[in-house]
């Protein structure tokens, strides 16, 4: 497109609601950065978390307005149709807020713990969950990029955060790296839908592709598996998930917990925008390759997390597994598929946090302490704490009772609704083989060896996000109803 | 129709017990009182529902107590309970079990926690059986591995984590075959009336569907129910997992759980797709035949007491599948009461064998010989659920076993001539297990063993009790199962063998 330089540059008209929450998160993270050059004492971590949560909360206060809105007026798009402001990012983005709010919780008491000093984090994570805000409600392939870049910079100083380990540095480079080689596919496999549609708006590329038949598709079938392999990296999806391990493990713990629920929220977001408004006319090509995707991540993630010793590094391979089951609500490309794929990432993110508070906690003053036997006996040491870990593996494991379950049971439901019974056997008996190590941990928490060990010190904090975890964990697990019937109305809000 | 609360309370009660015990682990032995009262509740309620229970109701095709409450119209997740002569006995059995297992299997390593999974098993037992939704089925069915997971491990003997695993991802894996079946059939379901999602038991039954279809979701079920019952060749978790659990956990597992895995057959294989049983007949039948022979086999050179009770088992699980596989009525009544029947003589079984353990630290056949001098009263009540297991006319195991074989003679001659050598088997492996236990004489430590006390004998005096009355007089028990049977059975063959 050429703009001709007569022409006056008309401002497309802006709905303020629906790109408010980017706009707290952004205002806060500046504000943090302001404060930071401004006051001449170093800001205390206590006024950093009580902005980041004032921020989350914000964001969801206004999720619940955008919701009303959309609930009167239907789903919409504004700033030139960039931007879309439906039920889906609505609750994604109440999704991305909860999670922020939690990981902060956990990330404050770290904080306090290893003398962090500054408000670098908070304000790193602000960015970050902006950037992923703004993945959920693209409408168009650079802003999706954009929400992309944001997203993973914000990451990847996150990761590098623990300067006193090497692992973290170490983490961090290859995750700038990996993600950046993920962000270039992704650019280049817009710039090929482009060539081949001209456009990158989402929506006017399904139209294009609706009202014309592609000759030659081979251009545009390039640039859809580029966005593909660029969304699989970002989602850890096999064979692309070769920096999750190391990252995971790298990382500073409520890092790892923040990175597992907002990445796999914006990414899975704008992947299901992508796939299924954008290139939904060519199911049947992209079905394929999901397919082997689904198997691939489901198994290998399962299997590969037998083999190890390491909390964090099997949580890695366990989100890893959790990421082909996502993909499988994808694959079914259905309305019940994008409930499903919802469902799952609003009972996944949660869950993930809590997990990763008590990984957090476990792993103790410099946060080495990660191997599996540190959890010998933990249950028998601190009940509480031990009984909350082995509900959250359960629910990671899918076990009924618990949202976990319900969350497996959503994406099958519609893959099998698709013809994809055998794609859905696949992905559960996955499920039996990832039961394996789940079951392992938690028999290590009930061990009856009295090994000697400190107790695992809980700070308000972080035990008020283990207990909101477990308890949305259990109480959705036995009454789904209402995040159910939330997850489908969201997706029949859907902005196609 | 009686009200639904009577089957709600079936699983309420437990859970309270269950809770009341955990809040009570500051006292001694108060857990344990309380475990023990709300069993005895449950009980209380189970004959209740037995003496209430009415199998004409009308247009509710034999079942009572039913109501249904749909929890979340998008997941098609609803609470629905209903009772029919058939789950009728598996609820009595699950409330017998659970009394018996905590009266006579206590163990006393941390009781709060074991007496309380103990009573949330009972509950999702009792789910099992009263759900009347596919979907609830399951997650009642799913649930259950949990608690036993737990009780397994944490109570388990030397080999309990691997035997707990194995157990657990054994039945995990082949419930993952259960679970997609359901969503097929819930979705096709969907698909043909573009009503809303539901696993209504009465409403899936009316599914059509093709032939080849039917035999795939018929295979997907079978392959769960068969991993949970165990049915040969899916057996192979359970020799080691009933020699590792705790009596109490053993008692649940095989008279109780391996239930669940006949019971689904019957109910929701059977029941649901009638379409292939023409075709699967001859397989399931053929693999009941050879569980009741190779069963009976590793039963006679079985080196443990435990293993022995497996092995029996699961040529007795033949039996119970070769009735309900036959397609005959009588066969199929036959196979419903061997399920009760079965559960009383486990329980009965692995009592003595724990009493046994308790007293001499070991139940490996090589360590054990002349029981019945120093011990006579536990002899004679093996004796007792050992003649009912072999099926001696005028007790229990008569009646089922005698109905399974003349009904499946009936109509498939040739398999319920094979099946009827497993009665001769029988003999062969219980008898001789008697005689190296029991006879003989008793030297060193088995000479010193004392004999049941009064509480233990109070324990094993129902377990007779039954046994007997069901051999003698078992008519109250028949006329309870015959409608619901003759209902599944005219559903599945309307224009064939009621024989």
């Amino acid at each position: 497109m050429t703009v001709s330089t007569s022409a006056p540059i008309v401002i497309p008209s802006i709905h303020y609601l629906a790109i408010l929450p980017v706009i707290i998160l952004f205002g806060a993270s500046l504000l943090l950065v302001f404060l930071t050059a401004m006051v001449r004492t170093k800001i205390t971590q206590v006024a950093a978390t009580a902005v980041t949560c004032a921020a989350s909360l914000a964001v969801l206060v206004v999720t619940y307005f955008q919701w009303r809105c959309i609930d009167k007026s239907g789903a919409s798009t504004t700033i030139a149709h960039a931007i879309v402001l439906d039920g889906f990012s609505v609750v994604a983005t109440g999704v991305i807020a909860v999670s922020l709010l939690l990981a902060t919780l956990v990330a404050h008491d770290w904080a306090v713990r290893e003398r962090v000093q500054g408000a670098e984090y908070q304000i790193l994570a602000l960015a970050a969950s902006a950037g992923a805000v703004l993945m959920t409600q693209a409408n168009d392939l650079i802003v999706i990029f954009l929400g992309l870049e944001i997203l993973s910079l914000g990451l990847y100083v996150l990761v590098a955060f623990d300067r006193h380990r090497k692992t973290s540095a170490e983490a961090a480079l290859k995750y700038f790296l990996l993600g950046g080689f993920a962000s270039a596919i992704f650019i280049y496999g817009a710039a090929l839908v482009y060539g081949a549609t001209g456009t990158t708006n989402l929506t006017t590329i399904a139209y294009f592709l609706a009202s014309n038949v592609v000759l030659h598709p081979g251009l545009l079938y390039a640039g859809g598996a580029l966005l593909i392999v660029g969304f699989a990296f970002k989602v850890a999806a096999v064979p692309f998930h070769l920096w999750s391990p190391d990252v995971y493990e790298g990382a500073p713990t409520p890092v790892t917990g923040f990175m597992a629920s907002i990445v796999k929220v914006g990414a899975f977001a704008a992947f299901v925008r992508v796939v299924i408004s954008a290139l939904g006319t060519q199911m049947e090509t992209w079905r394929p390759i999901l397919w082997a995707l689904v198997v691939l991540t489901t198994v290998v993630g399962a299997s590969l997390a037998l083999l190890q010793r390491n909390a964090k590094r099997i949580l890695a391979y366990s989100s890893i597994n959790h990421a082909g089951f996502i993909l499988l609500g994808i694959w079914a490309g259905t309305v019940r598929g994008v409930a499903g794929t919802l469902f799952y990432v609003i009972t996944y993110a949660p869950t993930v946090v809590a997990t990763f508070a008590i990984v957090t906690l476990v792993g103790g003053l410099g946060d080495e302490n990660h191997s599996i036997d540190a959890y010998r006996g933990l249950a028998r040491r601190q009940p509480w704490l031990g009984a909350s870990m082995a509900v959250l593996l359960l629910s990671q494991l899918g076990a009924p009772l618990t949202t976990g379950f319900y969350a497996k049971y959503s994406v099958l439901a519609a893959a099998i609704d698709q013809g994809g019974s055998a794609l859905a056997l696949i992905a559960l008996l996955s499920a039996a083989i990832a039961a394996f190590f789940y079951l392992r941990w938690a028999m290590t928490l009930y061990a009856d060896e009295t090994v000697e060990a400190a107790r695992v010190v809980v700070p308000r904090a972080t035990g008020l996000v283990v207990g909101v975890g477990v308890a949305m964990t259990l109480v959705f697990g036995v009454w789904p109803g209402p995040l159910a019937t939330l997850a489908q109305h969201a997706t029949l809000l859907f902005n196609p | 129709m009686h009200s639904s609360l009577w089957l709600s309370a079936l699983l309420v009660v437990p859970l309270l017990g269950a809770a009341g015990a955990a809040f009570g682990r500051s006292k001694q032995g108060l857990s344990y009182a309380i475990a023990v009262a709300s069993a005895a509740v449950e009980m209380a309620i189970g004959v209740v529902i037995f003496l209430l229970y009415n199998a004409h109701v009308a247009g509710a095709q034999t079942f009572d107590f039913a109501t249904r409450y749909v929890l979340s119209a998008p997941f098609g997740l609803a609470y629905d309970v209903a009772l029919d002569g058939i789950s009728l006995f598996m609820v009595e059995l699950t409330a017998i079990v659970v009394l018996l297992a905590l009266l006579g299997g206590r163990d006393k390593r941390r009781e709060p926690s074991f007496v309380s999974w103990l009573l949330i098993l009972t509950s999702f037992t009792m789910g099992s059986f009263v759900a009347h939704d596919l979907l609830e089925f399951f997650i009642f069915f799913e649930l259950t591995l949990v608690p036993c997971y737990f009780i397994i491990a944490g109570w388990g003997g030397r080999e309990k984590n691997k035997a707990a695993l194995k157990f657990f991802i054994y039945t995990f894996s082949a419930s993952a075959f259960l679970l997609i079946g359901i969503l097929y059939l819930g979705l096709a379901h969907q698909h043909q009336t573009g009503g809303a999602l539901t696993f209504a038991y009465g409403v899936l039954s009316s599914t059509s569907m093709t032939h080849s279809t039917a035999i795939w979701l018929f295979t997907a079920f079978a392959i769960a129910f068969a991993a949970k019952a165990p049915i040969w060749p899916l057996h192979t978790w359970s020799p080691l997992t009933y020699a590792e659990a705790p009596t109490a956990g053993s008692i649940e597992l095989s008279a109780l759980l391996a239930k669940l895995g006949s019971y689904g057959l019957l109910r929701f294989a059977v029941g649901l797709f009638p379409l292939a049983l023409a075709d699967v007949r001859p397989v399931m039948l053929t693999l009941a035949v050879i569980g009741i022979i190779y069963g009976s086999i590793l039963a006679c050179v079985a080196k443990d007491l435990k293993r022995f009770v497996a092995y029996s088992s699961l040529a007795q699980m033949g039996f119970i599948t070769l009735g309900v596989m036959s397609g005959s009525k009588i066969a199929t009544v036959g196979a419903v009461l061997l399920m009760f029947n079965h559960g009383i003589i486990t329980i009965g079984f692995f009592l003595i064998i724990g009493f046994i353990e308790q007293r001499r630290g070991s139940y490996q056949v090589a360590d054990l010989q002349g029981l019945q001098g120093p011990a006579p009263v536990l002899a004679g009540v093996f004796t007792v659920v050992m003649l009912a297991s072999i099926g001696l006319p005028g007790l229990s195991g008569f009646v089922s076993e005698y109905l399974i074989l003349i009904g499946t003679f009936a109509v498939h001659a040739w398999w319920g001539v094979v099946g009827a050598f497993g009665v001769v088997a029988a003999a062969v492996y219980l008898l001789w297990a008697y005689q190296r236990v029991f006879q003989g004489r008793a030297v060193g430590a088995n000479a010193a063993i004392p004999d049941a006390s009064t509480k233990e004998r109070w324990v094993l005096v129902p377990i007779v009790v039954l046994i007997v009355v069901l051999g003698v007089f078992p008519r109250p028990v028949l006329d309870r199962i015959s409608p619901s049977v003759q209902q599944l059975i005219e559903h599945v063959a309307p224009s064939g063998v009621t024989k």
